[in-house]
């Protein structure tokens, strides 16, 4: 065990958890962490949030100072990209010509921006948000714009939006769906926030598409909508979501279905490779049939899980999922996931700025979604994290006690 | 710059100066300090930087909001009354010479 070398591939939070916990767990054999960014580990929600607010700086960034990789024995190879997975001969080709043999894969290698594609795409001024790279453009751009136009109401888009209507500039959301965020929050929430972010100042066309993106001189000037609307813009970003970078994976002959196809255990076809973070496909008991995350609780829970796996510790992958979005004052927490609820009821009054949604799938919890009520979200993963044994009637009642009813559930 | 002493578990000192403005939390990331895991970054969703604040020091930390009395029911390490979040324990001139006590475990 002490010559063996594991290669991980992606140098965002789910590969720098891997290889964090591998040291933490007493892996004495290599660890090479290789990345194509050229820049140590960092955490990415705050490039939408407190970094492109201006709020904070680089330092806040970094997962770990620079000194901690050669401390820890871990070969970082930042700026380096692998360009084929040799399953049989157990090797990585990368760019830089270098072949490098593992005993273990773990693949962390996330998932990229999807573009928009229309005519006007590539005018200057069309712009993406994923990396640290895309922020520190962003965030000088938004000193010069004056009217933006958000084409994607998800997470990033919303998060954007709110950063970028407090620094004073005009905010045009264009939605495809009738419901931003729709993917991962039940109706109520999606309504509040509509409504927040109308109430900030921004505008917000639902049912919308973008036909194409115009410009003058090769610079963004506006967005034509489906419906015929030209509304004008100095800055677009795009934010329709992401694909999973598999590609490397299904080259390599392993399965790929919405990004690389892993077991209970994270492990893909082949044993001696795994997947975690936002490029593995995963079944979780905490949804019907299998799912693809991106979230920071993914990356890290799945880093560990595959961590202890390597080191002999096996176990199935069973942590509850929980995310959270800053928007404005308001901070949506959610746990569990909520997508495919049947029934959902309301803990706490929506105008009062606190509030919680229960969501239910055939009388059973499924998943909590709290604004500004972190008390509710707490209680949510302590009962999801065992048999979450709570009626619609329990939930709604904002007399019953729910932490003491999760500590008789947990003492049971 | 004020000073903050981290004790490990194991009784080992670790003395820093962190900035004011800087959280006990990311002074201790900053510089490379094992115990303290801060796997959220700061946005009070985990509770993987807990510590224990020297007792007679406990007056002069910021007022705990009702947001980390929550998320610090999710210590790995037992809660005790002087339990903290350190990302919530941002350095002003009066936390100079603060004692934190590194748990057990954070995960």
């Amino acid at each position: 065990m002490a010559a063996a070398t594991v290669a991980i591939v992606g140098t965002g939070q789910a590969g720098f958890q891997a290889a964090a916990s591998l040291r933490q767990d007493g892996f004495a054999g290599r660890i090479v962490l290789i990345g194509d960014e050229p820049v140590s580990p960092y955490q990415r929600p705050p490039l939408s949030k407190s970094y492109l607010a201006g709020d904070s700086g680089l330092d806040e960034l970094w997962l770990r100072p620079g000194s901690f990789y050669a401390k820890q024995e871990i070969e970082l190879l930042a700026g380096e990209a692998v360009t084929a997975i040799d399953r049989a001969g157990r090797r990585l080709q990368l760019a830089s010509g270098v072949e490098l043999r593992w005993d273990h894969l773990v693949l962390a290698t996330g998932a990229r921006y999807r573009p928009l594609a229309v005519p006007g795409a590539e005018l200057d001024g069309v712009l993406p948000l994923r990396t640290l790279a895309d922020a520190d453009v962003l965030r000088k751009r938004l000193d010069e714009a004056h009217e933006i136009v958000v084409v994607g109401a998800g997470f990033i888009g919303l998060e954007f939006a709110s950063v970028a209507i407090a620094r004073g500039a005009g905010i045009h959301i264009i939605e495809v769906t009738h419901h931003p965020m729709g993917r991962v929050v039940s109706a109520p929430i999606s309504r509040f926030f509509t409504d927040a972010h109308r109430r900030w100042g921004a505008q917000i066309s639902l049912g919308t598409g973008v036909s194409r993106i115009l410009g003058t001189g090769g610079r963004v000037a506006g967005v034509e909508t489906t419906d015929g609307r030209r509304l004008p813009a100095d800055l677009v970003l795009i934010c329709i979501g992401v694909i999973p970078n598999a590609e490397l994976a299904g080259e390599a002959g392993l399965a790929v279905d919405n990004g690389i196809v892993v077991d209970p255990h994270l492990v893909t076809d082949d044993p001696a490779i795994l997947a975690i973070g936002d490029c593995a496909n995963f079944p979780t008991p905490f949804a019907v049939g299998r799912v693809r995350l991106e979230s920071v609780q993914n990356a890290v829970d799945q880093g560990r899980s595959v961590a202890a796996h390597i080191a002999g510790h096996r176990a199935p992958y069973d942590k509850v999922p929980w995310f959270w979005s800053d928007q404005g004052d308001l901070k949506l927490q959610i746990a569990g996931i909520t997508t495919g609820h049947d029934a959902s009821v309301l803990r706490g009054n929506p105008e009062s700025g606190h509030f919680s949604v229960f969501c239910f799938r055939a009388g059973r919890l499924i998943g909590v979604e709290s604004v500004n009520q972190t008390a509710d979200h707490v209680v949510a993963r302590r009962l999801l994290a065992g048999d979450p044994v709570l009626t619609p009637e329990q939930a709604a009642d904002e007399s019953y006690d729910l932490r003491a009813h999760a500590r008789s559930l947990a003492a049971r | 710059m004020p000073q903050i002493t981290y004790v490990h578990p194991n009784g080992t000192r670790e003395v820093l100066e962190v900035p004011v403005g800087t959280s006990v939390m990311r002074g201790a990331i900053l510089n490379g300090i094992d115990g303290i895991v801060a796997e959220c970054g700061g946005e009070m969703m985990c509770a993987t930087c807990h510590v224990y604040v020297e007792e007679n020091q406990l007056g002069k930390t910021p007022t705990q909001s009702d947001d980390e009395k929550a998320m610090l029911e999710f210590t790995a390490s037992e809660r005790r009354p002087n339990s903290r979040l350190s990302c919530q324990l941002v350095v002003t001139p009066e936390l100079d010479g603060l004692v934190v006590y590194l748990p057990e475990t954070q995960v």
